[in-house]
């Protein structure tokens, strides 16, 4: 037996490996734990100051009284408006580089350009909505203007998660129903979307999450930092609930402890809950796939 | 060609309503395709066009890389030097990617090689959960607990420093690497691993001698994506950072980065105004920057698949 008896040189191998692993898992906690202490010290911290009243009141007193109604509200306005324009845009996107795009220079430039998009810095967006929506379409500082903005900067979201589950449909579903005599836009329609529905719509709830937690493309072209009424129409600002927490953390003096953590709890469970329903759902649809 | 032959080539033809449809869909799908396209050029017209009179009108290049005198607001004599405000995004970022790279790439190690089934599982959805924070939020932890941290822990007057912001921007960076970081290593196939635990490899041997090294570009890609997003982050560094001018001296002092100036600037300058065209071509430096990295990036990975 004495030949598969382990070598000086096998012990010390292994040795390494358990250290290094240890070390691995070590960092990979050190990287987590932040999340799990931020969420406890925000939900210790801003947990007492939210209540009905926070939820539904208007700021008062220079902010430093009141809730975040029209906020919690402007937040949900600049989200949505976002969505009707992101989601059509970018599920077309996905479609054509999924189902028609070839393997050319143009789609490897599409490709390129959907990186950028999400590569380049808020702020920068922030100023194309500036210069493009609000003051080139002559938009004013509005919602439409800062949900344009809020819409080309998550595009790629979208764009990223609809080609992901559109191309997870295996292609022996699109032959088959081609020899079948269906077009293209048949196929994608009877076939292709419906198989592929959900992992657009995790795209989609990812999409909300992240459109919700901006502050830096708003922060121009439509958000305001306190308004006494409610917007009336798209042409109208808004406050919004990230760009509120910024200013109740830095811009307005007298602001009691605990309602700058209240707002910052408040974001960060609409954005978090989101995000959670989306792992959920796609973890749910991972196990239910039949291919 | 004979009438007849057309005639029976007239049968053949389909192109019923459904063909035209699917004509249309098509090219109203390519319109969302190219769209992407569209809006990046969009951008960089759009924030030209507005930095387009100081650009090629008050702008001094010499006095913009060099002069650390940003006067945007100064009454006798207006300068607009960003060379410290590039020294403050470079030693935030710096400081940031200390932290991130080591941390992330241990991450994706640990995840895509060790860790299994459920904990695999779990370690991924948390890495998202991190990546989930908004940027604002971040601002107001480096604000708040970090400030607070800093100052107690290393006995200094002012927590709001390189150090802040760097450790808030690479835990917003890490997320991101770790991802990409682990998708390329998950991209190594795994007969490489196979044969050289064939040959009696450990785990770790492996890991050392085949995959980083068969990864290697798709790990340099990630470290490049993470540090376009520290470098252009904006509300976390502005919070965080303290925002003054400064060349720092060490990882105490308060520095100011260039989205920081933006987004703190823009509010107060009239449109069209030297001041604010000097922040569109911030923006422009910005753009550029970013652009470069991601191209880059997207190089670097395409070498891999192509290999």
């Amino acid at each position: 037996m004495t030949m598969f008896a382990k070598t000086e040189h096998n012990v010390r191998c292994y040795a390494t490996e358990k250290r290094w692993k240890a070390l691995f898992l070590l960092m990979t906690a050190l990287l987590i734990l932040p999340v799990l202490v931020i969420l406890t010290l925000l939900i210790v911290r801003g947990g007492p100051a939210i209540s009905w009243e926070f939820l539904t009141a208007f700021p008062i007193k220079g902010m430093t009284e009141g809730g975040v109604f029209p906020a919690l509200l402007g937040t949900i306005f600049l989200v949505s408006l976002a969505l009707v324009f992101s989601v059509p845009l970018g599920i077309a996107a996905a479609i054509y580089l999924s189902e028609y795009a070839p393997d050319n220079v143009l789609t490897r430039i599409i490709n390129l350009a959907i990186i950028n998009l999400a590569g380049v810095p808020s702020i920068v967006h922030a100023l194309f909505g500036l210069g493009a929506f609000v003051l080139f379409a002559g938009f004013g500082t509005s919602i439409l203007a800062a949900s344009l903005t809020l819409a080309i900067m998550t595009l790629p979201v979208v764009i990223i998660a609809t080609k992901e589950s559109l191309q997870s449909v295996p292609h022996a579903f699109r032959e088959a129903c081609w020899s079948m005599g269906a077009t293209r836009w048949q196929t994608i329609r009877r076939i292709v979307l419906p198989n592929a529905v959900s992992g657009i719509l995790t795209g989609v709830i990812l999409e909300v999450s992240r459109t919700a937690g901006e502050t830096a493309p708003i922060m121009f072209t439509g958000a305001a930092f306190f308004l006494p009424f409610l917007p009336e129409s798209v042409y109208d600002q808004t406050m919004a609930l990230s760009l509120h927490l910024f200013v109740v953390a830095t811009q307005v003096p007298n602001v009691p402890e605990d309602l700058p953590y209240g707002v910052a709890l408040l974001l960060i469970g609409l954005v978090l809950t989101m995000n959670a329903l989306s792992i959920g759902f796609r973890i749910r649809l991972r196990n239910k796939k039949k291919w | 060609m004979s009438s007849k032959a057309q005639k029976a080539m007239a049968h053949m033809d389909r192109r019923d309503l459904s063909w035209y449809v699917d004509r249309a869909v098509q090219i109203l799908m390519f319109v969302g395709g190219i769209s992407a396209i569209v809006f990046i050029i969009g951008i960089f017209v759009f924030i030209s066009k507005e930095g387009f009179s100081f650009t090629f009108g008050r702008f001094d290049i010499v006095e913009f890389f060099t002069s650390m005198n940003w006067r945007p607001t100064s009454e006798s004599r207006e300068t607009y030097g960003a060379f410290a405000l590039i020294v403050g995004t470079a030693s935030i970022t710096g400081m940031a990617m200390l932290i991130a790279i080591p941390f992330s790439l241990g991450a994706a190690i640990y995840i895509g090689e060790f860790a299994t089934g459920k904990t695999r599982e779990s370690l991924k959805v948390l890495v998202e959960l991190l990546a989930a924070i908004p940027s604002v939020v971040w601002g107001f932890i480096g604000l708040t607990i970090m400030n607070g941290l800093i100052i107690q822990l290393f006995n200094v007057p002012i927590g709001l420093n390189v150090l802040n912001a760097g450790v808030i921007l690479g835990l917003m960076a890490a997320p991101i690497m770790t991802t990409i970081a682990e998708d390329a290593l998950k991209a190594v196939p795994d007969r490489y691993r196979e044969a050289a635990e064939a040959m009696g490899a450990t785990k770790w041997q492996v890991i050392v001698k085949v995959v980083i090294p068969a990864s290697k570009n798709g790990l340099v890609s990630a470290v490049l994506l993470g540090i376009g997003r520290a470098f252009g982050e904006t509300m976390a560094v502005l919070m965080a950072s303290g925002h003054s001018i400064n060349i720092p001296g060490s990882v105490f002092d308060s520095v100011r980065a260039l989205t920081a100036t933006i987004a703190a600037e823009l509010g107060e300058t009239a449109v069209g105004s030297d001041h604010y065209g000097a922040l569109f071509t911030l923006g422009i430096f910005l753009f550029l920057i970013t652009f470069i990295i991601n191209l880059t990036a997207d190089v670097m990975v395409r070498g891999i698949r192509n290999k």
